[in-house]
């Protein structure tokens, strides 16, 4: 493991700076990044996702008026599914940042939630829920 | 509107190199998914168990009303990441205008909520009419306490920014909470399709 001396680190911390200077745009225009190396969005980018948020929340809706029941309850079930996990995913991914985060928080959830729809498949499995 | 570099830059002298507290939160929310994925599941395995002339989904949901209190809380997590990026570039006032206005459409929700049961309760549907009844009252009543349990944390943090007790030093207790509120939003997002949009 190479050892980091106050030297070397200035250095490497000048060498930082000095690129820094020279690409301006080195990050995404609508994020940058905190001292801890954790980048934060621009509230555009929010407003952006909340903006998604509602046009999905407004289809799914949509798909439960008659006008559409002709297509079938497979298909809106599946429609509505995909639209649900989107939602999910903007929500845990752009407001609660753990697509800027630390990998460990993303594992935990995920964790989580694998384990939650796995015991309770099993459950509704056993009660021939299917 | 444009962002501003976050104005905390502690470092977290822990093992993991990472906030225990936000650690915390996060194994929090793991279990939690345990708690609501017990209480969706029963609700799917029961609902359809209703008498023929039982009250069941289809008599009493109201979709237009429940699509616009879903929309208010999508909504107050947008507020939310605002309060939580105010916070973390110094701006006390404009973080204390969006714990308010996330604190209020949060009430906005829950007032919503406890109108849907009183009508549904009016319609012939208790909590013990049929177990229907039983699993979506268990269900929806377990995240209303949630959204609950998060105004009043709003409400305490409201409270602690006016008496000078929040400044940006304590960004990430804010950032803390907001993980707690934007669970709560996304447990809607599945119980509301789930529940209210899956064809009966």
């Amino acid at each position: 493991m190479a050892t980091v001396t106050p030297d070397s680190a200035d250095t490497a911390h000048a060498s930082d700076e000095s690129m820094r200077e020279a690409t301006p745009t080195a990050h995404a225009p609508e994020e940058h990044a905190s001292a801890g190396g954790h980048a934060h969005p621009s509230n555009w980018l929010y407003v952006k996702v909340a903006i998604y948020l509602a046009l999905l929340t407004a289809f799914e809706v949509f798909t439960y008026f008659e006008t559409v029941h002709g297509w079938g309850d497979t298909a809106i079930i599946i429609m509505l599914v995909i639209m649900m996990l989107l939602k999910f995913f903007l929500v845990v991914a752009f407001f609660m940042h753990l697509k800027f985060d630390s990998p460990i928080f993303w594992r935990l959830f995920v964790f989580g939630l694998i384990l939650a729809m796995a015991v309770y498949m099993v459950m509704l499995t056993a009660f021939r829920f299917w | 509107m444009t962002a501003e570099a976050p104005a905390h830059t502690e470092e977290h002298h822990t093992s993991t190199g990472l906030s225990n507290e936000k650690l915390a939160m996060w194994v929090f929310l793991g279990s939690e998914c345990l708690l609501f994925g017990g209480l969706i599941s029963t609700y799917m395995f029961n609902k359809g168990r209703i008498g023929p002339d039982d009250v069941g989904p289809n008599d009493v949901f109201d979709i237009p009303f429940t699509s616009v209190s879903s929309f208010v809380l999508l909504m107050s997590s947008l507020t939310m990441v605002f309060a939580v990026s105010s916070i973390a570039r110094g701006d006390l006032r404009g973080n204390r205008i969006w714990l308010a206005a996330t604190a209020a459409l949060g009430v906005t929700f829950v007032a919503g909520q406890v109108y849907e049961f009183t009508a549904f309760y009016s319609e012939g549907l208790g909590f013990t009419t049929n177990l229907f009844g039983s699993a979506f009252y268990a269900l929806t009543g377990f995240h209303g306490a949630h959204v609950t349990i998060g105004i009043v944390m709003l409400m305490s943090l409201l409270v602690m920014s006016m008496r000078g007790n929040l400044g940006p030093e304590r960004a990430e207790t804010v950032e803390i909470i907001g993980l707690y509120w934007h669970f709560v939003d996304i447990v809607w997002i599945v119980i509301f399709t789930i529940v209210y949009l899956f064809p009966q």
